[in-house]
């Protein structure tokens, strides 16, 4: 048996799409292992669920930032400045008498062609019973002063100046992302240079304090760009490749040896037992699985290892056990079995030693082309809105796309990444499962 | 007189062999259908045993009972006096009353066998939430009114499959090494992706930047009045989801045809028909591809249940009016019954899938008509 391999290993070198399949399994099967030890499960599950703010700072919707690589007219990145990592932002006099200005500049230079699409302040104060004041004043390149807002800082305070119709007023109807960075000559182009948001802070106690960091959301955000809750879809990318990994080769791995058992078991016991596998097997083949699966992801778990039990247990039957039963029926009359029932073995001895490990090399052909349909499987339930509830996956990434209208409103990137991982490991598997079945399978050989 | 005679006789046994085949086809359709029908059963069964798995068709029941006697209630004028205690003990009473009739307290085990008779029997109940166009709540027309467009749109896409993988298959077949055939095989591990997914690269491609076809749906909004520009506007509509169910499928069953075909066209009957000097034509339909139809079919059936399954989402991305969108839908609304039914709609039309291209197998497989081995398994 070790030689087949051998053999076989050998002659898949001579398939190109064999060698191309192992190469995109093998870079599949390392980003699995990066994303397993860059970002821990629990860490993965915590920022995909997205609690306590921790996308408050990347931008909506934000497309990957190596666009700007393909087009002329370049587009922000987010631009996040915070005083409380940079304290040379942040100036404290002392007036006398407990109050104290606190003044802080953020200065930025802007050399992009597209606006950015959010500004926010956030700020962090210190305080017991007086809340500190602070005027916010924006500064353009051409020298222009726009006052922006006088905030009464809470400890915990989002200021959104994109969403402060007091500044949109101002500035002449012009929502403050556009008007704050237009040319006045040509509204609809961007002044490039260096913008200051200057922000005059009062403090009113001793000991009292207040940060603040701006943000200027931009429209490209890392390698994979985010979605319509900020979230950044690298991590779901990441994470989607061991999950897919996992749940194809276990379904397909699980539901080969197990179908190869029961067609064992089916022709060497024969009479009944035989009978039952098959009128079983011609049932469970046309039953609807997928509804199945649905009904079992809404009314019990959601959860990817209960649905994975699930495909295995309804996937063992199919056509593959008529292959195998049509199979082990040749090894069956096959001189060897009879001496070893001549030299009185069991059943199971039988079966396991003798007519299983003749039958190896053509299992995997079998379920190295059954691992796409697994993998595409989960993704088909996740874009049914039945994924696992806290695994970020490629299914759920498209699901969100889907949901959110995210042809229509042309972001494409969301859809054609997960999907592009997908096909890619749909191909991986599919390519290297063709050569195999050619190997293994003589009367294809030459054809 | 004597070679009327023999005439006359051979004549009778022919009709006789004919009755007998006849005979062996009728049987055989039978004992399919009865397998099927089994086979509808235990998925129907199946299907109330996890949906129940959460007492969720006793609610169902109750919620249904419950509602009935409110409506009851409010339209009789003499309730109007009572109280509203009094109202509720006579509504709970009435309401204890109708699950005795119904049996609704008698044990499961009894119970699944009637909920199972009124699953087969598309006695389909009401929904929670979803409402048919009419506007009813009863499940069998919100999936009469579905039922139309999934139909129109998977035959279509089955048929067109069939036959072009078949005569994509023969053309490789016969141009066996060539440029498009190579091609071709590159091609068939795509056919790993579902229907789906090829869809969203299709409406991504023709209707997001170019803007040729719609997005998805079945009719242009608003809809045409006459009958033949609505007839028009569903043609446009059904183009994508036609190609993306056709690109799902048809590199890896033209290839594994083809490949079926280049098998058999070695066959030595084969070589003795060229021997004979048949024309190429007749070889191919009488000596290679009738004794391959009846695995072709069989190979076909396994794709078309995988199209049937696939179809869920596939209608969904399309957005087409069908029972797929709709079992998307009531998930998301969590509408239990509509769940259940779909479930008992899809396990019927694979069965119905099934029960035709078996009648066709049993048409075209000589061991059905002329020997009589047996099933097919």
């Amino acid at each position: 048996m070790k030689a087949t391999l051998s053999n076989a290993f050998r002659q898949l070198r001579r398939y190109p799409s064999a060698v191309v399949g192992c190469i995109i399994i093998l870079l599949l099967v390392f980003m699995a292992i990066y994303a397993m030890i860059a970002i821990p499960y629990s860490e993965a599950v915590r920022l995909w669920r997205g609690a306590d703010n921790v996308w408050i700072q990347t931008p909506r919707n934000a497309a990957p930032a190596w666009f700007n690589y393909f087009y002329r007219e370049k587009q922000p990145e987010s631009i996040v400045m915070k005083t409380a990592e940079d304290p040379s932002l942040k100036q404290v006099v002392d007036l006398g008498g407990g109050v104290s200005t606190s003044d802080f500049v953020f200065e930025f230079d802007y050399q992009y062609d597209g606006f950015p699409t959010e500004l926010s302040v956030f700020f962090d104060a210190q305080y017991s019973a007086a809340r500190p004041n602070v005027a916010l004043k924006w500064v353009t390149p051409d020298g222009r002063e726009i006052p922006i807002a006088d905030l009464s800082v809470r400890a915990s305070e989002n200021y959104s100046i994109s969403q402060d119709t007091k500044v949109t007023r101002r500035l002449g109807g012009v929502v403050p992302e556009r008007g704050l960075f237009a040319d006045p000559n040509n509204p609809n182009k961007v002044l490039k240079g260096t913008y200051q948001l200057v922000g005059e802070g009062l403090i009113f106690e001793e000991g009292s304090s207040v940060d603040a960091s701006l943000v200027v959301y931009g429209k490209l955000h890392g390698i994979a760009g985010t979605d319509h809750r900020r979230r950044d879809i690298t991590i779901a990318l990441l994470w989607g490749t061991p999950v897919a990994l996992a749940f194809g080769l276990v379904a397909a791995v699980g539901s080969s040896i197990a179908t190869m058992f029961l067609g064992a078991a089916s022709v060497w016991f024969g009479g009944w037992i035989d009978w039952l596998i098959r009128r079983i097997n011609e049932v469970v083949m046309i039953l609807p699985l997928l509804p199945i699966l649905i009904m079992i992801g809404l009314f019990y778990s959601r959860s990817i290892w209960v649905i994975l039990g699930v495909v295995i247990a309804l996937g063992i039957f199919g056509s593959g056990i008529l292959s195998y039963r049509a199979m082990f029926l040749q090894v069956k009359e096959s001189g060897y079995i009879d001496a070893a029932r001549a030299y009185g073995a069991g059943s199971g001895r039988i079966i396991f030693r003798y007519m299983i490990p003749k039958i190896i090399p053509t299992l995997i052909p079998g379920f190295v082309t059954q691992v796409p349909s697994f993998v595409f499987l989960e993704a088909t339930l996740s874009v049914l809105g039945l994924g696992d509830p806290v695994l970020p996956t490629w299914g759920k990434l498209l699901n969100d796309a889907q949901g959110n209208g995210a042809l229509l409103n042309g972001y494409f990137y969301w859809v054609l990444e997960p999907a592009f991982l997908l096909m890619l490991a749909g191909l991986g598997f599919a390519m290297l499962g063709f050569a195999l079945d050619r190997i293994f399978n003589p009367r294809l050989r030459g054809i | 007189m004597q070679n009327i005679e023999t005439a006359q006789g051979q004549s009778a046994v022919m009709r006789q062999r004919r009755l007998s085949s006849l005979n062996r086809i009728v049987k055989y359709v039978l004992v399919r259908g009865l397998t099927l029908l089994v086979t509808v059963t235990i998925g129907v069964y199946l299907a109330i045993l996890i949906a129940n798995g959460g007492g969720y068709v006793d609610e169902m029941r109750k919620g249904q009972i419950r509602e009935s006697v409110s409506i009851q209630m409010a339209g009789d004028p003499e309730n109007a006096f009572l109280t509203l205690q009094e109202r509720r003990a006579l509504e709970e009473s009435m309401v204890n009353t109708q699950i005795e009739q119904l049996g609704l307290h008698r044990p499961f085990a009894i119970r699944s066998v009637e909920y199972l008779w009124s699953g087969l029997t598309l006695d389909l109940g009401r929904a929670d939430y979803l409402l048919s166009d009419s506007g009813s709540r009863q499940v069998r027309s919100i999936l009469g009114e579905r039922l139309g467009p999934t139909l129109l749109l998977m035959a279509t896409g089955q048929l067109l499959l069939f036959f072009s993988s078949l005569a994509l298959g023969l053309f490789l077949s016969r141009r066996y090494g060539t440029f498009l055939d190579k091609f071709i095989i590159a091609m068939a591990p795509t056919s790993s992706a579902p229907a789906w997914f090829w869809g969203m690269f299709l409406i991504l491609i023709f209707a997001a930047v170019l803007g040729w076809l719609p997005f998805g749906g079945m009719v242009g909004a608003p809809p045409p009045t006459s009958t033949f520009w609505r007839f028009m506007s569903t043609l446009k509509h059904m183009i994508l989801p036609v190609t993306a169910l056709l690109i799902s499928s048809i590199f890896a069953s033209a290839y594994s045809r083809r490949t079926f075909f280049l098998i058999y066209s070695s066959e030595d009957y084969v070589e003795m028909a060229k021997a004979k000097g048949l024309s190429d034509r007749e070889i191919e339909r009488r000596y290679v591809l009738r004794p391959t139809l009846p695995t072709i079919i069989t190979s076909f059936l396994l794709t078309i249940i995988g199209l049937w399954v696939g179809a869920i989402v596939f209608e969904t991305v399309f957005n087409w009016p069908g029972i797929g969108r709709l079992t998307q839908q009531a998930i998301n609304m969590f509408d239990t019954p509509v769940i259940v039914a779909t479930t008992v709609i899809y396990a019927y039309l694979l069965a119905v899938t099934v029960f035709l291209l078996d009648i066709i197998y049993a048409l075209v497989d000589p061991r059905v008509k002329i020997g009589g081995g047996g099933t097919k398994s």
